[in-house]
C-alpha cells in the first residue's frame, strides 16, 4: 500500500482509488456535494456548477469534471462556495415555476431539497418561468413542463446514452434554450418509447409520470362497477422506503391488504399471467427452434422495447414473440370472464412502468373499443393512493390474493428483474425439475445486473445461444450484431437498466439499492412451493376450462409494421 | 418519410462527407448553401443516414444563428448592428428595409421569397459603418435613402432576370 495516492479534502487525506473525478473522491469521504447534472451512470456534463470546490490557490474547480490528482488540497465548504451555490440556486429558482404545493414532484424535488439545504429564503431576480413553452401532455406516459426545467440535461443524456432513443435534446441557445423534441413536436409524435427513465432522473417536476389516480378512485366508489386490480412482480419490493419498510423487502401481502381496504373488489398477482407468458413463449420458442425460423426469438413483455422495435427495427417484429405482455394477458382473461358473466368491470394494473400506460391504450389491446386495462397506476401512484387513504402501511397484516387466480409460481415472480423471463423459460424447458436442476438453471448466466449477458445452453443435441439485455442502448448493440449475421436463439430485452425493478414508475434508487430489490424478488421466488410455471395448478386449470382453443385470441398479439 | 422530396442533393452532400456523424455542421452548411435554408424533410433523412437522433440534429441547427429552418429570399440582406454600425445609425436603415419590403421583427422574408432582411452582430468591417451585405456583396456607409434605392435596383434586377 506504500504507493497509494491521496488528496486532501477539507484537511482530511482521502485515497484515490481509481475514481474518474474529484466528486466521487469527495463523496467517498462522506461529503454530500450538491449536484443537479452529475450522474455516475451518465457522461459528465459539468453545467450546473453546484459541485464547485476551492483549490489550494483559491481557484474554483467543478468537482464532477476534474480528474483527481495526487496531492490536491481542496475545500468543499467555504463562505465563498456557499455564496456561489446560493447564487446559482437563486438564478435557477428565478427561472422555475414555483408552484411546489401542487407540483406532482412535491417533496421528491432536488431543487426543493437544495434550496432548503442552502437556506434560500428569497430570490432577488424577477421570475421568468412564464416565458417557457406550454406543457406537453400528448404522451400517455409522460408529461413535460418546460417552466420547471432547469436545463441540467440529465433527461437528454439518459435518453441518448442509456436508451439510445434520442427523443429529446437541447434546442436553441442562451435564454431561449429548452429541452425539446425535433421541431418541438409533441412527445407523442416523437420517437419517445415512454420508458420514463428521463422522469426518474429529472431533479425537478419538469418531467413527471402521467397520473391516472382520479378515474381509479371514481371506479372504486362506483357500486355498479366491479374493480379488479393486478400487481406486477417488481412492485412488491419497491414500495418499502416511502411507506416505512425497508426497500427490497417483499410486502406483497401488505399491498393486497391495502388495496382491499381501499375498496378494490378483487386483487390479483401479475405473476400468474407471467406464468401464462412462460407457457406460451416456451411453446413458441420450441416451435421456432424446430422449424428453424424467425430466430432469435425476442421477448415481448416490455412495452418500451416493443415501441423501440417498431420505431427503429420494424423488420425485426417477426422475431418478437407474439405473446401479449403478462399485464395484457391477465386483463384479457378478466375482461373475458366479465363479459361472460355480464359484469361491468374496471380493471386496474399496478406497474413499475410508465410505458405500460401507453401499452394499455394501444388499439391491439381493446375489446369492442374498450381497453382491457382501464387504468395503469405506477408504484409511485400506489404509494400516493395508500397515503391518501390514510392507511398505516407498516401496521397492516399481510393478506393473500384472490382465487381463482391465487396460486403463483416463482418463475412468474422473477419476471421483475433482468434475466427473469429467460430463467422462467429455462425452468419450463428443463427436462427435470429437481432442486439440483433448478439450482443449475439459476447459474447459467442470466442473473446479475450487467447490461448484456450472453451464454450458451445445451438443449438436447443443440447448443442454444442466449442473450439477456437491459437498457435499450444495450439492446441496440445486440440487435446490430444480429443484423450483421451473428446467431442468437433467444434474446430477452427489458428497456430499463436492471429490468422492471428499476422501472420509472418505482421510487428512484441508485445501483446498490437495485441489488436489494433483486434479492427481494429472488427470495420471494425461493419461498414459493411452486417454482416452475408448468407446475402451477391454476395454469393447467386455466388452459382446460377457460383458454381452451382460444389461446391465440386471449394471449397473443401481432404488432404490425406502421 | 416525405416521398415527394428529392434527396439526391442530400445524398451527394452526405457522400462528400463520408456520412460522418461528427461532420454534421459541415453537412448542414452545405445543405443550407444549396437550398438557402434547411428543409424540414432532410432532418429525419439525415438522422437515419448518420445514425443520430433527429432531436440532436435539430439541436445543432437551432444552436447556430447561421442556420435557418425557414426558406430565405433570393436576396439575403444582412444589416450589421454591431457597436460601430449601431452608433452610426444602423437601426433606421433596418427600419427602412423592413418598411420597403413589408417585413418586421417577426417576419424576415417576403412572401414571394425574393427578400430576407436580418441583422447580424458584426460583419467585421467597422471602418465602413454602417455596413450591410446583400448575398456576397458589401455595401458601405449606408443611409435609409441608399437602402430605398438599393431595393429599387434589386427589384429591377429581378424583373429583368
Amino acid at each position: 500500500m506504500a504507493n497509494k495516492e491521496f488528496i486532501t479534502v477539507d484537511g482530511i487525506p482521502v485515497p484515490i482509488e481509481g475514481e474518474a473525478n474529484l466528486l466521487e473522491v469527495i463523496r467517498k469521504a462522506g461529503i454530500k456535494l450538491p449536484t443537479f447534472c452529475y450522474h455516475s451512470e451518465l457522461s459528465v456534463y459539468g453545467a450546473c456548477r453546484m459541485c464547485m470546490v476551492e483549490n489550494e490557490w483559491g481557484g474554483l474547480d467543478a468537482a464532477c469534471s476534474t480528474p483527481p490528482r495526487a496531492g490536491m488540497k481542496i475545500k468543499t465548504n467555504t463562505e465563498r462556495l456557499r455564496r456561489y451555490r446560493r447564487n446559482i440556486l437563486e438564478l435557477i429558482i428565478a427561472n422555475h415555476c414555483n408552484d411546489c404545493t401542487t407540483c406532482k414532484n412535491n417533496l421528491r424535488c432536488k431543487l426543493q431539497d437544495l434550496a432548503m439545504r442552502y437556506n434560500i429564503d428569497g430570490v432577488r431576480f424577477p421570475n421568468t418561468s412564464g416565458n417557457a413553452r406550454p406543457k406537453d401532455e400528448s404522451s400517455d406516459s409522460i408529461s413535460m413542463d418546460p417552466s420547471k426545467c432547469i436545463l441540467c440535461g440529465d433527461c437528454v443524456r439518459v435518453c441518448h446514452e442509456v436508451q439510445n432513443v434520442g427523443a429529446i435534446d437541447f434546442a436553441f441557445r442562451g435564454s431561449k434554450m429548452s429541452i425539446s423534441t425535433a421541431f418541438g413536436k409533441p412527445l407523442a409524435e416523437s420517437p419517445c418509447v415512454g420508458c420514463g427513465q428521463c422522469v426518474a432522473i429529472c431533479p425537478t417536476g419538469a418531467l413527471v409520470v402521467k397520473n391516472h389516480i382520479t378515474p381509479v378512485w371514481k371506479a372504486v366508489d362506483n357500486p355498479e362497477l366491479k374493480t379488479t386490480v393486478q400487481i406486477a412482480p417488481a412492485v412488491r419490493v419497491a414500495v418499502g422506503k416511502e411507506l416505512g419498510v425497508r426497500d427490497g423487502e417483499n410486502v406483497m401481502g401488505k399491498i393486497v391488504a391495502a388495496l382491499r381496504l381501499m375498496g378494490f373488489d378483487e386483487v390479483y398477482d401479475t405473476s400468474l399471467s407471467a406464468d401464462l407468458t412462460v407457457m406460451e413463449e416456451s411453446a413458441e420458442f420450441l416451435e421456432r427452434l424446430e422449424k428453424g425460423e424467425n430466430l432469435p426469438l425476442i421477448t415481448s413483455c416490455c412495452p418500451g422495447w416493443i415501441k423501440y422495435c417498431e420505431n427503429k427495427h420494424p423488420e425485426l417484429l417477426s422475431n418478437v414473440s407474439s405473446c401479449k405482455s403478462p399485464m395484457q394477458m391477465f386483463a384479457a382473461l378478466l375482461k373475458d370472464r366479465a363479459k361472460k358473466n355480464g359484469e361491468k368491470m374496471f380493471h386496474v394494473a399496478i406497474m413499475p412502468c410508465t410505458a405500460k400506460k401507453s401499452e394499455a391504450t394501444r388499439e391491439e389491446f381493446a375489446t369492442d373499443g374498450c381497453p382491457d386495462v382501464d387504468a395503469v397506476i405506477t408504484t409511485n401512484g400506489l404509494i400516493r393512493m395508500i397515503k391518501e387513504s390514510g392507511i398505516m402501511f407498516d401496521d397492516l397484516e399481510p393478506e393473500a390474493v384472490d382465487m381463482p387466480f391465487g396460486t403463483i409460481s416463482g418463475a412468474g415472480v422473477i419476471f421483475g428483474v433482468t434475466g427473469g423471463v429467460t430463467e422462467a423459460v429455462l425452468r419450463r424447458v428443463a427436462a427435470t425439475k429437481t432442486r439440483a436442476a433448478l439450482l443449475s438453471v439459476a447459474n447459467k448466466g442470466q442473473r446479475g445486473m450487467e447490461g448484456i449477458k450472453e451464454f450458451d445452453l445445451e438443449y438436447g443435441e443443440k447448443t442454444l445461444r442466449i442473450a439477456v439485455v437491459s437498457g435499450l442502448a444495450n439492446a441496440e448493440k445486440v440487435i446490430k450484431r444480429v443484423k450483421s449475421g451473428e446467431h442468437f436463439d433467444f434474446i430477452e430485452v427489458m428497456a430499463c437498466p436492471g429490468g422492471c425493478i428499476n422501472g420509472a414508475g418505482q421510487p428512484y434508487i441508485m445501483h446498490e439499492e437495485r441489488c436489494e430489490r433483486v434479492k427481494g424478488l429472488y427470495e420471494a421466488d425461493r419461498l414459493l412451493s411452486v417454482r416452475c410455471s408448468d407446475d402451477n395448478p391454476v395454469i393447467s386449470e386455466l388452459y382446460e376450462n377457460v383458454i381452451g382453443d382460444r389461446a391465440h385470441e386471449l394471449l397473443h398479439v401481432h404488432y404490425k409494421k406502421k | 418519410m416525405h416521398e415527394n422530396f428529392d434527396f439526391s442533393v442530400t445524398d451527394r452532400i452526405l457522400a462528400d462527407h463520408k456520412c460522418a456523424q461528427q461532420l454534421i455542421i459541415a453537412i448542414l452548411q452545405d445543405i443550407q448553401e444549396h437550398y438557402r435554408y434547411l428543409p424540414r424533410e432532410v432532418f429525419p433523412y439525415l438522422a437515419e443516414k448518420l445514425d443520430m437522433s433527429e432531436a440532436r440534429i435539430y439541436s445543432v441547427a437551432t444552436f447556430y444563428e447561421n442556420f435557418s429552418l425557414e426558406p430565405k429570399g433570393k436576396y439575403v440582406i444582412k444589416i450589421c448592428d454591431g457597436t460601430a454600425c449601431h452608433v452610426r445609425h444602423s437601426l433606421p436603415i433596418l427600419e427602412r428595409f423592413r418598411q420597403e419590403l413589408g417585413l418586421s421583427e417577426n417576419k424576415h422574408t417576403t412572401d414571394d421569397l425574393n427578400f430576407t432582411v436580418e441583422t447580424v452582430s458584426c460583419l467585421g468591417a467597422c471602418g465602413l459603418a454602417p455596413v450591410i451585405m446583400v448575398n456576397d456583396d458589401v455595401y458601405s456607409a449606408m443611409t435609409p435613402e441608399k437602402a430605398s434605392e438599393l431595393i429599387k435596383k434589386l427589384k429591377e434586377e429581378l424583373a429583368n432576370a
